[in-house]
């Protein structure tokens, strides 16, 4: 695969920050094999509404590209211009729309058994531009907190099996702690380092959310009207027998103006995210376990947060969520206990997730059953694999994490 | 698909996150993955590894005959090991672990090279040809299908071979493309959403929702109503089964899973077929993100599974000539790939997506045997094919003689 000529005309479909990014690496992006540039464009063209963490690193990735001598570049990227394309791809239109085209392009790398090597070029390419300019240290120790909401009742279920391991398991946790205490934390630490998209808190119903600008807030239940949307979408693109991968590529199309989210007191950024989250995720337009866990995953992914509370709520049932697709629900009816099992794993997902970013090892995580007994806290300070039967306050856990939080 | 955004900045390994991670090469992981399973499974019953056996007595070759029968089911829409043969998974696999196991022989490292969708990777099992067709297309397989070579070569009629699948895409598994075999030698396809949706009128579908869903990586259900009244009623008379109560015992069942395996009992009793391959579904619902659903679907392959084995058992027709295999198509993506979601999806094409089990059990193969070298999904057919007797020379599989 050789590398393509390009003017800066062919992005004019681009928004504003974006085009400005690219007129001024458009040498180097004439020397990037297809392959590769495709990906890098495919994060390029969304860049004015990307968060900063992912502003910072994909201009991270160009100061590497660009540090690199010609033949540095070369070698660095040989496994992707190694990669063979069909001849319809050879002549797809792929600047204007490289999600589109990396879907074709990911069929294609499946189909011609080329998808391993390309796994593991990318994971390569990952090491080595994280190695040469590394990512700033994080303003303070990452903190991840999960509430499962008292609402999914009593179990015998056992809780937060996956995470005891890591962590202090506490069984007599005073049952009448108050989730405040939880937001306080998080309306702490939002003062204490002001940055922007660095303080998370996401719930799978509606809940109150610290008052203060600097706390990104997103709620299943407050995105009803774009779930709403969305799902009428898909009822749309099935009845016109689209296919799955022909819904997926017209759902993440979706803006958010066409799905009410316009207007100048609305966050672009933040609302983008919000879109991305119920059209990209599966399940995420009809189970709230669902799109707590993916739209947790996401922001620890992207936004790379300092602070995340995730609250779960019970989700509908599979037989609600399917009249619901069908248009003809009328009123939802809920899974308690489903929903614990979704809520753990969906907690044990997001520690997972927070130990993906830099200074995981600092980072500290809590998980708490609101109204009830059992609480898991993970930080330097706690032993791993230890259960505590003392009678604490939700407080007294925190307490006992602090020397990370 | 990976993309060239940071998703694995942390250190994994630091946390002790990745069981296998320190394995090395996805390779090195798939044997890891096998060693743990039969390190699981030995615990549990006490199973004797094949390497310890210095040759294999050829049993089969002695009852190989016209009354051979076989029943293939996949478990469509993979399971990991973390549900299933790991010690957390071991309570959703009751009846493999306890009527499977100790009587059959499991393989531990099956390994599936090709593409991880649903449709092609179940055209790759029938064919054993890893297959490239777009997953979501409605064609055929390119290679001669298992049917194909059992009826073609030995001569089978058509009521000799059929499969049951879970989803309309699925309408065209039964036989290839391929120029030397392909149409009138297939196997009849049986799609029991598509008779369902046709048997309900359209505005009586309450109650029935949760058997007509079809595609769980599209979850808006889309019924491609295209079986007429007469090819309707020419299936009833087929299985036995009038319309009115086919649609009444249907509206009894939890999943599309029950559904199928009501229509294979059916199809059991009124044409025993030699050759009949069962595809269950429903653990795809992995998709939607919930992970007590993908439990629960597990538990109930487990189940129905059991509920085929006693009808093998309890049909003169199948008693003691059945040899059965179970098996997913595929795995799921691991919990501590970064590209991935866990549970929910297989896209990431990781060592733990790729490596899944099975387990064959029936007269003349070995009791409580684990079979720990690698081995490929498409291995299958040719396994069918030295059991019946008959040569699949497009394979690309090999016979697996330790179940032969």
């Amino acid at each position: 695969m050789s590398a393509t000529p390009l003017r800066n005309e062919d992005f004019r479909s681009y928004p504003p920050e974006a085009q400005v990014l690219v007129a001024r690496n458009l040498t180097l992006f004439q020397q990037l094999p297809r392959a590769f540039l495709m990906l890098l464009l495919r994060e390029i063209i969304a860049y004015d509404w990307k968060f900063p963490a992912e502003r910072d690193e994909i201009e991270r990735q160009l100061r590497y590209l660009g540090s690199l001598k010609t033949q540095e570049l070369a070698n660095a990227l040989s496994p992707f211009a190694k990669i063979e394309l069909s001849p319809e791809l050879e002549q797809a239109e792929w600047i204007s729309n490289p999600s589109h085209f990396s879907e074709r392009f990911s069929a294609h790398l499946w189909a011609t058994h080329q998808i391993d090597g390309f796994s593991e070029a990318a994971e390569n390419y990952i090491a080595a531009f994280n190695s040469a300019v590394p990512e700033k240290a994080a303003l303070a120790s990452r903190l991840g907190l999960v509430v499962i909401g008292r609402e999914m009742g009593e179990s015998s279920y056992p809780l937060f099996r996956k995470l005891r391991s890591h962590g202090t398991y506490f069984t007599a946790v005073d049952r009448s702690s108050d989730y405040k205490v939880l937001l306080d934390v998080v309306a702490d630490r939002a003062h204490r380092y002001p940055v922007p998209y660095a303080h998370w808190c996401i719930y799978g119903a509606d809940a109150a959310a610290p008052q203060s600008k600097q706390v990104a807030s997103v709620s299943y239940f407050s995105l009803s009207s774009v779930r709403g949307d969305l799902i009428r979408k898909m009822q749309g693109s099935s009845a016109s027998h689209l296919g799955p991968e022909a819904m997926r590529t017209r759902l993440a199309e979706t803006d958010p103006a066409a799905v009410g989210m316009s207007g100048q007191n609305v966050d672009a950024v933040l609302s983008h995210f919000s879109v991305s989250v119920l059209s990209e995720g599966a399940g995420t337009q009809i189970y709230s376990t669902t799109f707590v866990q993916w739209t947790a995953r996401e922001a620890l992914r992207r936004a790379r947060p300092l602070t995340l509370l995730a609250k779960f709520a019970p989700r509908q049932t599979e037989e609600s969520a399917d009249e619901e697709l069908q248009g003809i629900q009328k009123k939802p009816a809920f899974d308690s206990q489903g929903s614990l099992i979704d809520a753990d794993m969906g907690a044990y997902y997001t520690w997972i997730n927070l130990q993906r970013l830099s200074g995981a090892e600092d980072s500290a995580f809590l998980a708490w059953f609101e109204g009830h007994n059992e609480a898991l806290a993970i930080s330097r300070s706690l032993a791993a694999g230890k259960e505590c039967r003392d009678k604490v306050s939700l407080a007294e856990v925190l307490h006992r994490m602090q020397s990370t939080t | 698909m990976s993309g060239l955004n940071n998703r694995a900045g942390g250190s994994m390994k630091s946390v002790g996150l990745s069981r296998f991670a320190e394995q090395g090469s996805p390779r090195d992981i798939e044997g890891a993955i096998s060693c743990s399973r039969r390190d699981f499974l030995r615990g549990i019953s006490g199973g004797v590894a094949a390497a310890a056996l210095s040759a294999f007595s050829p049993l089969r070759a002695m009852t190989v005959g016209k009354n051979q029968k076989a029943v293939v089911v996949t478990f469509g829409g993979g399971t990991r090991d973390e549900e299933t043969f790991m010690p957390d998974g071991r309570e959703n696999i009751p009846h493999l672990l306890k009527d499977f196991i100790p009587q059959g022989t499991i393989f531990t490292q099956v390994v599936n090279r090709g593409i991880l969708g649903h449709y092609v990777a179940t055209a790759s099992l029938v064919t054993g040809v890893y297959e490239t067709f777009n997953n979501f297309a409605a064609v055929s397989p390119d290679n001669p299908t298992v049917f194909e070579y059992f009826r073609k070569q030995l001569h089978r009629p058509a009521s000799d071979a059929w499969v049951v699948a879970p989803s309309n895409g699925f309408g065209l598994i039964g036989e290839s493309s391929h120029a030397s075999h392909g149409p009138g030698l297939g196997a009849g396809v049986i799609l029991p959403k598509r008779l369902l949706a046709a048997a309900v009128p359209a505005n009586e579908t309450a109650g029935y929702e949760q058997l007509l869903r079809d595609n769980y990586e599209s979850p808006v259900y889309a019924p491609v109503l295209a079986v007429s009244d007469e090819q309707l009623h020419q299936m009833a008379q087929l299985l036995r089964v009038s319309v009115a109560d086919f649609s009444a015992h249907a509206r009894s069942l939890r999943s599309p899973d029950e559904l199928s395996v009501y229509v294979a009992k059916q199809l059991m009793q009124q044409l025993a077929p030699s050759l009949l391959w069962i595809t269950l579904h429903d653990i795809d619902v992995a998709h939607a993100g919930t992970y007590s659903l993908y439990i629960d679907a597990i538990q109930r392959s487990d189940r129905l599974c059991s509920e085929i084995w006693n009808a093998i058992e309890k049909e003169p027709e199948y008693a003691g000539k059945t040899t059965m295999f179970i098996l997913p198509d595929f795995g799921r993506d691991s919990d501590t790939s970064a590209g991935g979601n866990g549970f929910q999806h297989h896209r990431t094409g990781d060592a733990y997506s790729r490596t899944t089990w099975m387990i064959v059990k029936g007269p003349g193969v070995r009791e409580n045997l684990i079979v720990d070298r690698p081995v490929e999904s498409t291995d299958l057919v040719p396994t069918l094919g030295a059991l019946f007797g008959f040569s699949p020379n497009f394979s690309h599989g090999r016979a697996l003689p330790e179940v032969l």
